[in-house]
């Protein structure tokens, strides 16, 4: 075990947070096609609040801190916050689209000793890219913000959404990356709209798509064990957590309301009302999420995938059941292994069921809306 | 003999957990758990006090070790941190450590 995952072992033990994503704005300059968020000002954490809550998490001993939005430079005082957390020695992930980063941006977050700048680009092709952030020439600009980053030094990584409309792009997409001498990471998820609707899972890229990307070496080095056929599960696995959602890790809105974890909308509290301490440390619904073990889980429980399935509680949760199957993993294990999940087996498929837009999941808001 | 003194470097990341000071440094993504008695010289390396005052006062006194083994262990710990550019070490006092090194 690596150092790191033996700090994330013992924090996962000792319940401590971590890691934190933190949204400081939803407000974005893009409209990309697949976004969940609703890019309105409902009333953004201030300045201030943010300093505090910082200071809070400080704390609290929260090491790993990502900066995310929304577009994080549509804010005024990104730097300031940014300085801020700085001071207080978190480790600084930043996501962006780069849009807005000039040379002097690029020389001010080297300065900041920034960790990672992560940056959403989805095509190698202009047209491509353009179409699905709906922002002319973001394409061109995006590039332009990662070569200035890449020159002052800093470590930057692509970050490509798999969808629909980018899928016969990755290949090139990740090549430009090496080209351009970044990082790459290729994700196929996509997530439902913050006001449930479930439209945008229209994008997901065909499940028989998934097995194209599982082989691609470049992505995925260890293929013959990633893509083997699952190990009954040991009562050890029965005894293992879905993720650290909760455990070692949670989100926080622009909006001060605590979450489990980004693609988890179960509301715990928020900060304006509550120290960030007491929501982490007494939330009744953190402690239930920490104490969901997977022998705990209906069908998923019975499944062989269950040591080894990327099953997120979140999308689970939006589809209805924290405890339950989360469709989209069912269909990534079962195209990386050739094994039916148990999900499947119970409803008599062969082959996974793709999501059709309306399918009925549970309606998603901000916490402020339910309170 | 000259003194040695040390200061955290600005560009790292750094937590306690469970009494081990976790550290990072964003130039090259490594990471270090500091044990009890290297967080104590880390959390002291303040620019300004000499390693040896640090090792006198803030490790012999506090975890009854050998001066002299304490003094080497310790030479070699801030060595080694600054070779990988988490600690800044000098032969006088830093005249801004404060640049150097953030608030804990």
């Amino acid at each position: 075990m690596s150092l790191m995952a033996e700090v994330g072992q013992k924090a996962f033990n000792l319940g401590v947070p971590l890691a934190i994503h933190l949204d400081i704005t939803y407000r974005c300059n893009e409209r990309c096609v697949h976004c969940y968020l609703d890019h309105d000002d409902h009333g953004e954490l201030t300045t201030a609040e943010i300093k505090g809550v910082l200071d809070q998490l400080a704390e609290a001993g929260v090491f790993f801190l990502t900066l995310s939005g929304g577009e994080v430079f549509m804010r005024r005082d990104f730097f300031e916050i940014v300085e801020h957390a700085r001071r207080l020695l978190f480790n600084v992930k930043i996501k962006t689209n780069a849009v807005m980063i000039g040379e002097d941006e690029a020389a001010r977050l080297r300065a900041l000793n920034v960790d990672t700048i992560q940056i959403s680009l989805y095509s190698h092709r202009a047209a491509v890219h353009d179409a699905i952030t709906k922002l002319p020439h973001s394409f061109e600009r995006t590039i332009k913000g990662i070569e200035f980053l890449r020159d002052r030094g800093l470590r930057v990584t692509i970050a490509n959404v798999l969808m629909t409309a980018n899928l016969a792009d990755h290949f090139a997409t990740q090549k430009l990356a090496a080209d351009l001498g970044v990082h790459y990471t290729l994700d196929p998820t996509i997530t439902p709209m913050m006001d449930g609707d479930m439209s945008v899972l229209a994008l997901r890229i065909p499940g028989e798509e998934l097995g194209e990307v599982f082989r691609n070496p470049a992505l995925v080095p260890n293929q013959e064990e990633f893509c083997a056929p699952p190990k009954p599960p040991s009562d050890e696995d029965l005894e293992g957590y879905s993720c650290s959602a909760g455990h070692s890790f949670c989100y926080i809105s622009p909006y001060g309301d605590v979450f489990p974890c980004v693609q988890f909308p179960l509301p715990t509290g928020n900060i304006r009302r509550q120290k960030f301490l007491d929501i982490w440390n007494h939330s009744p619904q953190l402690q239930e999420v920490r104490s969901i073990q997977a022998r705990d889980l209906t069908t998923c429980s019975s499944c062989s995938h269950v040591a080894t399935c990327s099953r997120c509680p979140g999308l689970a949760f939006m589809e209805g059941n924290m405890r339950g199957p989360s469709t989209a993993d069912c269909e990534k294990s079962f195209y990386r292994t050739g094994v039916p999940t148990a999900n499947m087996v119970k409803q008599g498929l062969s082959k996974p069921r793709t999501f059709a837009s309306g399918a009925p999941l549970i309606q998603i808001q901000p916490a402020a809306a339910i309170a | 003999m000259p003194e040695t003194y040390i200061a955290r470097s600005s560009a790292i990341a750094a937590r306690m957990l469970a009494g081990e000071m976790m550290v990072m440094n964003s130039a090259d993504s490594k990471f270090f758990t500091l044990n009890e008695v290297a967080t104590a010289i880390w959390q002291a390396a303040d620019g300004r006090t000499p390693l040896s005052q640090i090792v006198r006062h803030g490790i012999c006194e506090k975890f009854d070790v050998d001066l002299a083994q304490a003094q080497l262990d310790a030479e070699r710990f801030v060595a080694e941190l600054s070779t990988h550019g988490i600690l800044l070490v000098s032969d006088r006092p830093f005249s801004d450590p404060a640049a150097a090194a953030g608030q804990l």
